[in-house]
C-alpha cells in the first residue's frame, strides 16, 4: 500500500442563506399556521381551520404519494390516478355499507373493523388495478408524454363510466361509523374527530414512506432510480419490477385516499377522483415532481391554504391554491424540492 | 384557386375528398336540406366544434402540446359575447366587442399560462391548464351577480339574427333570421378554419412541427421553442375564444356546462385523436362524427341494450349513457394504434 | 492463453440514426488488464455502454463467458458479474456514501474486509461515508464509483476513463487502485486517455477509430512504439 497522497477534503461551509434556502419549505408550514393565526383573529376557529386543513393536506398527500413517485421513477404522468381515488371510495364504501351492522353501534372495536376490512378491500381492488393499468395503458406509451396523457386520460374516462355500470349513475351517501362521528372541544375549539383520526393516519404513512425510502434496499433503490434509472439497471437491479411495484402501491394508497376522502365528504360520486387531481396536481408540482417530502409539505401548504382562505373569502378558495402555485413555482420553477436528474 | 384556399395542404385520398365534400355540402345547404330545428342546431354545432376542435388540434397536433384549458378559452369568447349583449343590450355593436374582448381575455391568459409553464417543461402545462380551468370554472359559478353562476345567462341577440325576421321563402323552405344567423356561424367558422389551415401550412406551422419532433434540436438550430410554443397556445386561444363567440351567438345562453365543463374538453380530446392528430382535417371529421353519435349514436344504444335485457351486464354496458365508456375506448384504441385517426387511415389506405 | 472472459463479434450499434459502432471484434484476456484507446468520438463509451446493454447491438454477438448477451437486459449483465464504471461516474447525489456503496452488493452485505480494503485505497470515502454523495468533490465521486463496481466481487469491470479531469495526486491513488485490483486477478476493460497510467497498467490494448478496433497487441508494443502511436491516434498521446 503507498501512502495515500496529501488531500484533506473538507466540505465548504454552507452560508446562513444557503441553510435558509435548503430548510425554507419547511419552514413555510409554520409560517402559513402563524399568518393564518393573524388573520382569522379567533384561536378557536383557527385550531379548527388548522386541523381540518391539516387532515386534507393528509388526505390530498396519500393520493398524491404515488403520482410524485411514479413519475420521479419513470418518467411517466398519470392523469389517470383520480380513477383509483374513485374506485377506492366505491369498494370501500361499499364494504362499510355491507357492514352496517357493525358501523351502526357504538363500539370502537367494531367500527374500527368494519374501516379496516373497507380500506384493505378498497387497497386490494385499486392495486388490482393498479397492476393491469400499468400494463394495458401505461407501458406501451413509455416515453412518449404526449401519447401517456391522452392514454390515461382514456383509460380515466372508461373507469368512470364503469364506475357508473357497476355502482349506478347516482351518488352514494355514507354514514362515518358511530365512534368517528362528532367532534372533541379543546381550548374552545371544535375538532372532528374524523379529522384527527386523518392527520394521525397521514403522518404516520408519511413516516413510513420516510423510513422504507431511507432505511430498506427497495427503497434505496427506489431513491436511486428517480435520481439515475439507468445506472441502478447497470448495478444489477431490475427497475421495471421496482416501478411496477411503485406503481401498485401507488394505486393502492390511491384507494385508501379515496376511502378517507369519501367518509371525510360523507358522499362519493364517479367524478370525484377527476376532480381530486387538480388538487393532486397542484402538490405534486409545487412539492418537486418526484420528490416525497415535497409532496408532503405541498400537501399540507395547500390544505391549510385552502381552510383558511374558505374561511376568510369562501369564494376565493380554489384560486387561492392556484396563487399558492403560482407563487412557488416563481420563487423555485421546479417545485420545492426538485429531485436532481443525472444529465 | 382551390389549392390556394387551402393553403396547398390537400386531403390527399379520394375518399377523404369526398367525405369532405359532402360535410361541406351538407352543412352548406343545412337549412334547405333538412327541415326543422334540430338538424340546423346539429349543423351549427358541427361548424363551430369543427373550429374548436381544429383550434385544439394546432396545439396538440402540431405544437405536441395537450392543453386542459381550451375550454376555458372557448368559454372566455362565449361569456364575452354574453356578457356585452346583456351590458350593452341587444346588437352587433355587443357581439363585435364581446368576441375582440374574449378573444383578447384568451389571448392574455394562454401568454401567461404559456410563459409560465412552458419555460419549465412541456409536461408541466398539461397539469397547470387542468388546475387554472377548473379554478376558472369555479370563479365562474361563484361569481354569480356578474355571470349569472350555475345558471348561466340568457341574452337578446340582434333582431336581423333570430327567426322574428322573416324574409320570405327560397326553394320552398321560409327564410328567417335564425337562417341568416346560420350562415354567419356557417361562413365564419369556414374562415377561421382555412385561416388555421393558412398557419399550419406556414413556416410557422413547420417550425412548430420541428419542434414536436425533436425540441432540443430545434433550440440547437436556433429557434425560440418557448416563445413558438407559446405563440400556437395564444392563437389556438384566440381561434377557440371566437368559436366560443359564434357559440354564443347561435345559443343565445351561455352557462358552465355548455361551455367550461371538463366533459367538453374531454369531448373536445376525443374528437381530435379520433379525427385524426395534427391533420386539421381531422377536426372536420372528428367533430362531425362525435356530434353525429351524440345525437344519434345513444338512440341506437338504447335499442341495443333494450334487445339485450335477458343478458346480464351487456344491458348497463350498452345503456345509452354509457356511449362515452366505448368512445373511450375507441380513444385509447387510436392512440395506440392509429394515432393519426381517421385520416390518416385514409391517407395510408389512399397509397396503398 | 485460457479462453477469453469476454468478445466482441463483429458488433454494429446505431444511436438515433448515426452508425456509432460499426463491426467491433475484439476479446478480452481472463485476468488481464485490457486498455481500449483512442481519439474522442471513436465509439470507445459506446462500446461499453453496449457491452452493458444501456445501448443495443442491432447485428453481432456479445459472449461473456462463452455465452452470448446480446439480448439480455443490462440488470442481467450485471448480475451476472460484470461492474461498470461510467464515464459521468453515475453516482446517486441524494444518497450517502454509504447508501452508494449498499447499492454496489447485489448479493448481500458489504463484506467488512472488502470495505476496509476500498476504504483504505480510498481514505476519503471514509471522511465522508455517511454524507450525501453529491457534495463530494469531483475527484471523489470517481472513487465513489469506482469503489461501487468493486463493493462485490464481479468477474469483469469495465471503466470509463477513471482519471478525467482529475488532480495529479488523486489520478496516482485512482491508479494504484487499479493496480491492487489488478494483483487480484481481475479482468478490466479500461478506457483511458491519460498514456501514462496507461501504459502503467495495461497487459494488452486496443485502439478503435472510426467505429472499429483497428490495432491490438501487447500494450508494451505500443507504448514502445512512437510510430504506431502516431498513425493509430494521432499526437493526442504525447501531450501526456
Amino acid at each position: 500500500m503507498t501512502i495515500a497522497p496529501d488531500h484533506k477534503p473538507t466540505f465548504a461551509k454552507m452560508s446562513l442563506g444557503e441553510q435558509l434556502g435548503k430548510a425554507m419549505p419547511v419552514l413555510l408550514i409554520p409560517i402559513l399556521v402563524v399568518l393564518g393565526f393573524f388573520a382569522i383573529g379567533a384561536p378557536s376557529s383557527w385550531l379548527t381551520l388548522t386541523v381540518s386543513g391539516l387532515a386534507m393536506g393528509m388526505m390530498i398527500f396519500i393520493m398524491a404519494s404515488g403520482l410524485t413517485l411514479v413519475f420521479g421513477l419513470m418518467d411517466v404522468i398519470n392523469f389517470g390516478h383520480g380513477a383509483f381515488v374513485s374506485v377506492g371510495a366505491f369498494v370501500g364504501v361499499s364494504v362499510l355499507l355491507a357492514l352496517g351492522g357493525w358501523t351502526g353501534t357504538p363500539s370502537l372495536l367494531l367500527n374500527i373493523a368494519a374501516v379496516l376490512l373497507a380500506v384493505v378491500a378498497a387497497m386490494a381492488v385499486t392495486g388490482a388495478m393498479g397492476w393491469g393499468f400499468e400494463r394495458v395503458i401505461v407501458k406501451p406509451v413509455y416515453g412518449a408524454h404526449l401519447k401517456q396523457i391522452l392514454v390515461t386520460v382514456g383509460g380515466l374516462i372508461v373507469v368512470e363510466q364503469l364506475i357508473h355500470v357497476v355502482w349506478g349513475p347516482d351518488e352514494i351517501f355514507i354514514n362515518r361509523p358511530e365512534t368517528l362521528k362528532g367532534a372533541i372541544t379543546f381550548a374552545g375549539a371544535a375538532m372532528e374527530k374524523y379529522r384527527l383520526l386523518a392527520v394521525a393516519i397521514g403522518l404516520i404513512l408519511f413516516i413510513a414512506m420516510r423510513m422504507v425510502l431511507r432505511r430498506t434496499k427497495v427503497g434505496l433503490i427506489v431513491r436511486a432510480g428517480v435520481e439515475n434509472g439507468p445506472m441502478v439497471e447497470a448495478l444489477g437491479y431490475r427497475l421495471r419490477m421496482v416501478f411496477v411495484g411503485v406503481f401498485i402501491a401507488g394505486s393502492a394508497l390511491a384507494g385508501l385516499g379515496g376511502v378517507m376522502w369519501g367518509l371525510y365528504q360523507e358522499v362519493i360520486t364517479a367524478g370525484m377522483g377527476e376532480r381530486m387531481m387538480v388538487l393532486v396536481f397542484i402538490v405534486a408540482i409545487i412539492g418537486g415532481l418526484g420528490s416525497i417530502e415535497g409532496a408532503f409539505i405541498g400537501a399540507l401548504l395547500v390544505g391549510l391554504t385552502q381552510n383558511y382562505v374558505a374561511f376568510l373569502e369562501p369564494k376565493l378558495a380554489l384560486v387561492s391554491n392556484i396563487a399558492l402555485m403560482t407563487a412557488i413555482l416563481m420563487w423555485r420553477p421546479q417545485g420545492m424540492l426538485p429531485v436532481v436528474k443525472a444529465k | 384557386m382551390l389549392t390556394k384556399f387551402l393553403s396547398g395542404d390537400q386531403p390527399r385520398s379520394r375518399a377523404l375528398t369526398a367525405i369532405l365534400l359532402m360535410i361541406l355540402i351538407c352543412l352548406a345547404g343545412a337549412p334547405l336540406l333538412f327541415d326543422g330545428v334540430r338538424p340546423l342546431d346539429t349543423a351549427a354545432r358541427i361548424c363551430i366544434f369543427i373550429v374548436l376542435v381544429a383550434s385544439y388540434d394546432l396545439l396538440l397536433g402540431y405544437a405536441g402540446i395537450v392543453s386542459f384549458a381550451h375550454t376555458m378559452f372557448f368559454g372566455l369568447g362565449a361569456y364575452g359575447v354574453a356578457l356585452a349583449s346583456t351590458y350593452m343590450g341587444r346588437g352587433f355593436d355587443a357581439l363585435i366587442v364581446g368576441s375582440v374582448a374574449g378573444a383578447l381575455a384568451a389571448v392574455v391568459l394562454a401568454l401567461m399560462i404559456g410563459l409560465f409553464s412552458l419555460r419549465v417543461r412541456a409536461i408541466f402545462f398539461a397539469m397547470i391548464t387542468l388546475a387554472v380551468a377548473s379554478a376558472v370554472a369555479v370563479l365562474v359559478s361563484q361569481f354569480s351577480g356578474l355571470t349569472g353562476g350555475e345558471d348561466g345567462l340568457t341574452y337578446k341577440i340582434p333582431r336581423v339574427l333570430t327567426s322574428a325576421n322573416r324574409m320570405g321563402e327560397f326553394l320552398g323552405t321560409r327564410i328567417s333570421g335564425k337562417i341568416l344567423n346560420y350562415y354567419l356561424i356557417f361562413f365564419a367558422s369556414l374562415a377561421l378554419f382555412l385561416l388555421l389551415l393558412r398557419i399550419v401550412n406556414s413556416p410557422f406551422g413547420r417550425v412548430l412541427q420541428a419542434i414536436r419532433e425533436n425540441d432540443f434540436r430545434a433550440e440547437a438550430i436556433g429557434y425560440r421553442v418557448v416563445w413558438y410554443r407559446t405563440a400556437a397556445t395564444c392563437l389556438s386561444a384566440a381561434t377557440a375564444a371566437l368559436a366560443g363567440s359564434l357559440f354564443a351567438i347561435w345559443l343565445r345562453y351561455v352557462g358552465p356546462d355548455t361551455t367550461l365543463s371538463f366533459e367538453i374538453m374531454l369531448d373536445i380530446l376525443l374528437m381530435v385523436v379520433i379525427g385524426g392528430m395534427g391533420t386539421m382535417y381531422g377536426a372536420v371529421i372528428g367533430a362531425t362524427l362525435f356530434i353525429m353519435a351524440q345525437t344519434y349514436l345513444q338512440n341506437l344504444m338504447g335499442v341495443a341494450s333494450e334487445a339485450t335485457h335477458n343478458l346480464p351486464l351487456l344491458p348497463h354496458l350498452l345503456e345509452p349513457d354509457r356511449w362515452l365508456m366505448w368512445l373511450g375506448i375507441l380513444f385509447i384504441l387510436s392512440v395506440y394504434f392509429f394515432p393519426t385517426g381517421i385520416v390518416g387511415r385514409l391517407r395510408e389506405r389512399g397509397k396503398a | 492463453m485460457s479462453d477469453p472472459i469476454l468478445t466482441l463479434d463483429n458488433i454494429y450499434t446505431d444511436i438515433a440514426q448515426y452508425h456509432i459502432l460499426q463491426g467491433v471484434n475484439f476479446t478480452v484476456p481472463r485476468g488481464q488488464v485490457t486498455m481500449l484507446l483512442g481519439r474522442n468520438g471513436v465509439g470507445k463509451t459506446t462500446t461499453l455502454k453496449t457491452i452493458m446493454g444501456q445501448w443495443h447491438a442491432k447485428s453481432g454477438a456479445i459472449l461473456y463467458e462463452g455465452r452470448d448477451i446480446n439480448t439480455l437486459p443490462t440488470a442481467t449483465r450485471a448480475r451476472a458479474g460484470i461492474g461498470f464504471v461510467p464515464e459521468d461516474m453515475g453516482i446517486f447525489g441524494d444518497l450517502t456514501v454509504e447508501e452508494n456503496m449498499i447499492l454496489g452488493c447485489t448479493s448481500g452485505p458489504l463484506d467488512p474486509a472488502r470495505k476496509d480494503w476500498l476504504l483504505a485505497a480510498f481514505p476519503a470515502l471514509a471522511t465522508f461515508w455517511k454524507s450525501e454523495a453529491g457534495n463530494l468533490s469531483g475527484g471523489q465521486k470517481q472513487m465513489l464509483s469506482i469503489a461501487r463496481a468493486l463493493a462485490e466481487d464481479r468477474q469483469l469491470y469495465l471503466i470509463d476513463e477513471p482519471t478525467k479531469g482529475l488532480a495529479p495526486a488523486i489520478v496516482s491513488t485512482m491508479a494504484q487502485a487499479l493496480r491492487e485490483l489488478k494483483e487480484q486477478g481481475a479482468s478490466i476493460l479500461l478506457v483511458e486517455q491519460n498514456f501514462s497510467v496507461a501504459r502503467a497498467l495495461g497487459d494488452r490494448a486496443l485502439v478503435m477509430d472510426d467505429g472499429a478496433v483497428v490495432w491490438s497487441g501487447a500494450m508494451a508494443e505500443l507504448a514502445d512504439s512512437k510510430d504506431l502511436q502516431e498513425q493509430l491516434m494521432g499526437l493526442s498521446m504525447e501531450a501526456h
